[in-house]
């Protein structure tokens, strides 16, 4: 499913680009407010970015090549640590953003940042049910119901790792029937009403639109992921690295997050 | 055909056949190369290795039973029976082929997943959910490695001369004895080697199954499984891992060749 989508956002992205390129006007046409660069980055960026920000960065991307029709923006979306595996294996991108500081360090441990990672958002979670909510799951003690057929994303990735740390806050020993690989897949299995509850993001729930119900749990509370972002070292495209970031910290690209559900850093 | 130090290979052919031998070794010898061979030991004595490895031969095994009784008689099928829209039917029964696995198991999903056609009622009357099971690792590996097998198999039928066939009618035999005493060893090479190609696509499986079956160590998660979320970690035990399942692949298709297969590359089969 992560394959397909990111493809999918490519092929979108692919074809934004050459819309962008064709007419002279398009360049004017949204008139919206990419007020961090002045229209003149050209070449391919590359971001890599945790699955949770699919929308958001999508929405921004577009952005920035509408504000600068030479650019490509391309966007790489998969779980951090896959991500993070990808850069230390020599991957050429531009920017990192990942969804906890866990999996920036990762980068970072191999010095691979051109400057130091600045956190723009935060992501807590929350648990998804499917619509009209049939294991009729109340709160993260049901997660412990061997009865309930419940997703939780496996430790290795950062939903995972939140996920473990609010079951042991809550005291409770989860049951999960399945450990997914990343958020999203974990979305996708109450999207197809396959699972009674799954521990995704706060985020997630909400993009989810009408599929799926949110319910917000105390525990969630403590254990809220930071978000970091940060330039590559050996970035193709560094002036585009730092427009794109710039652009996420500003309040237009903060607006985006909080509108998104994610929370100000 | 003169043997000029070559093994008696036409330049022409041996040149890209050197590298395709290249460029199918050089990944594998990439792994032995950088597997951390200090610490292989206490990494395979971890559980989960044991578990993963377990059961995808279980998994990988059971998918192959199921897809030679189901697919050794499709096969026969496709090959000798004068139905209507035998190509359309082989088509639709190859799609798996050419479906990109994650794809098959949201497909699967939708079929005999707990909302879907048939999974919804087994569900609600019988309180039966497939998915998240290793009888779902079984299905979803059947799903994408049976046509392999069929493949396979309805070419060994194609193969095989249907003059035996003919022989065995005209002494009295009927259809399904022929093909129970001369179809089947006649083309039991075919069916090994079939059952070879679907066992190693089974044992390799990734997509279809942690989509359908989800991923929990001990029921679910395989070793292609053990290794994707062991890279997002540590890829030195991703390497280990795979070396595992190469070696416990290699060493059982190896086995099974001496012993099925070894008799040469001539069909030499005794009716």
């Amino acid at each position: 499913m992560r394959k397909t989508r990111a493809l999918f956002a490519l092929a979108v992205v692919g074809v934004l680009g050459l819309t962008a390129c064709g007419g002279p006007a398009s360049g004017t046409a949204a008139g919206t407010s990419s007020s961090s660069s002045a229209g003149d980055l050209s070449g391919t960026l590359t971001v890599f970015a945790a699955a949770s920000l699919t929308d958001v960065f999508g929405d921004l991307g577009d952005q920035l090549m509408t504000g600068n029709p030479g650019l490509e923006v391309q966007l790489n979306f998969a779980g951090s640590s896959a991500l993070a595996t990808q850069l230390t294996q020599g991957a050429p991108a531009d920017v990192f953003a990942a969804a906890n500081e866990e999996q920036m360090a990762v980068v970072t441990d191999a010095d691979l940042q051109a400057a130091d990672p600045a956190v723009f958002t935060r992501n807590a979670l929350e648990i998804a049910v499917p619509k009209g909510n049939p294991g009729g799951v109340t709160g993260l003690a049901d997660f412990a119901d061997p009865d309930l057929t419940v997703a939780v994303c496996a430790a290795d990735v950062p939903c995972g790792a939140a996920a473990a740390a609010v079951f042991a806050d809550a005291g409770v020993t989860a049951q999960p029937d399945t450990e997914e690989e990343d958020v999203k897949a974990a979305l996708t299995k109450v999207q197809l009403g396959e699972v009674d509850a799954a521990l995704v993001y706060a985020t997630d729930v909400q993009a989810a639109g009408d599929d799926v119900e949110g319910i917000p749990f105390p525990e969630a509370e403590q254990e809220v992921n930071d978000y970091p972002i940060c330039v590559l070292e050996a970035a193709p495209n560094p002036e585009a690295a730092r427009a794109f970031v710039d652009l996420v910290r500003s309040d237009a690209g903060q607006r985006a997050l909080t509108d998104a559900g994610f929370r100000a850093p | 055909m003169r043997a000029r130090g070559n093994g008696g290979v036409p330049l022409p052919l041996l040149v890209p056949a050197a590298l395709a031998v290249a460029f199918l070794v050089l990944p594998l010898a990439g792994l032995v190369v950088r597997a951390p061979w200090s610490t292989i030991g206490p990494q395979l004595a971890q559980q989960e290795v044991g578990q993963a490895l377990r059961l995808s031969l279980l998994s990988a095994t059971l998918a192959t039973g199921v897809s030679l009784l189901l697919g050794v008689p499709l096969a026969w099928v496709l090959a000798r029976s004068r139905i209507r829209g035998r190509s359309v039917l082989r088509a639709l029964v190859t799609v798996p082929l050419v479906l990109p696995p994650v794809v098959g198991g949201v497909a699967l999903f939708l079929v005999i997943g707990r909302t879907g056609i048939l999974g919804r009622p087994l569900y609600e009357h019988l309180g039966v959910t497939v998915p998240f099971t290793t009888a779902a690792v079984v299905i979803a590996e059947t799903f994408v490695a049976m046509p392999f097998l069929v493949i396979s198999v309805e070419g060994a039928l194609r193969a095989a001369d249907a003059r035996f066939e003919d022989a065995a009618a005209t002494l009295g035999a009927d259809r399904w004895t022929t093909f129970r005493r001369v179809t089947l060893p006649l083309v039991a090479p075919g069916i090994a080697a079939g059952a070879v190609l679907c066992w190693a696509r089974a044992l390799g499986e990734f997509g279809a199954t942690i989509t359908f079956a989800g991923n929990f160590p001990g029921t679910t998660q395989t070793m292609p499984l053990a290794v994707y979320l062991a890279l997002q970690r540590d890829p030195e035990a991703a390497i280990v891992l795979s070396l595992v399942l190469l070696a416990v692949s290699l060493g059982t298709l190896l086995l099974l060749r001496d012993r099925w297969l070894g008799r040469g590359p001539g069909q030499g089969v005794a009716a």
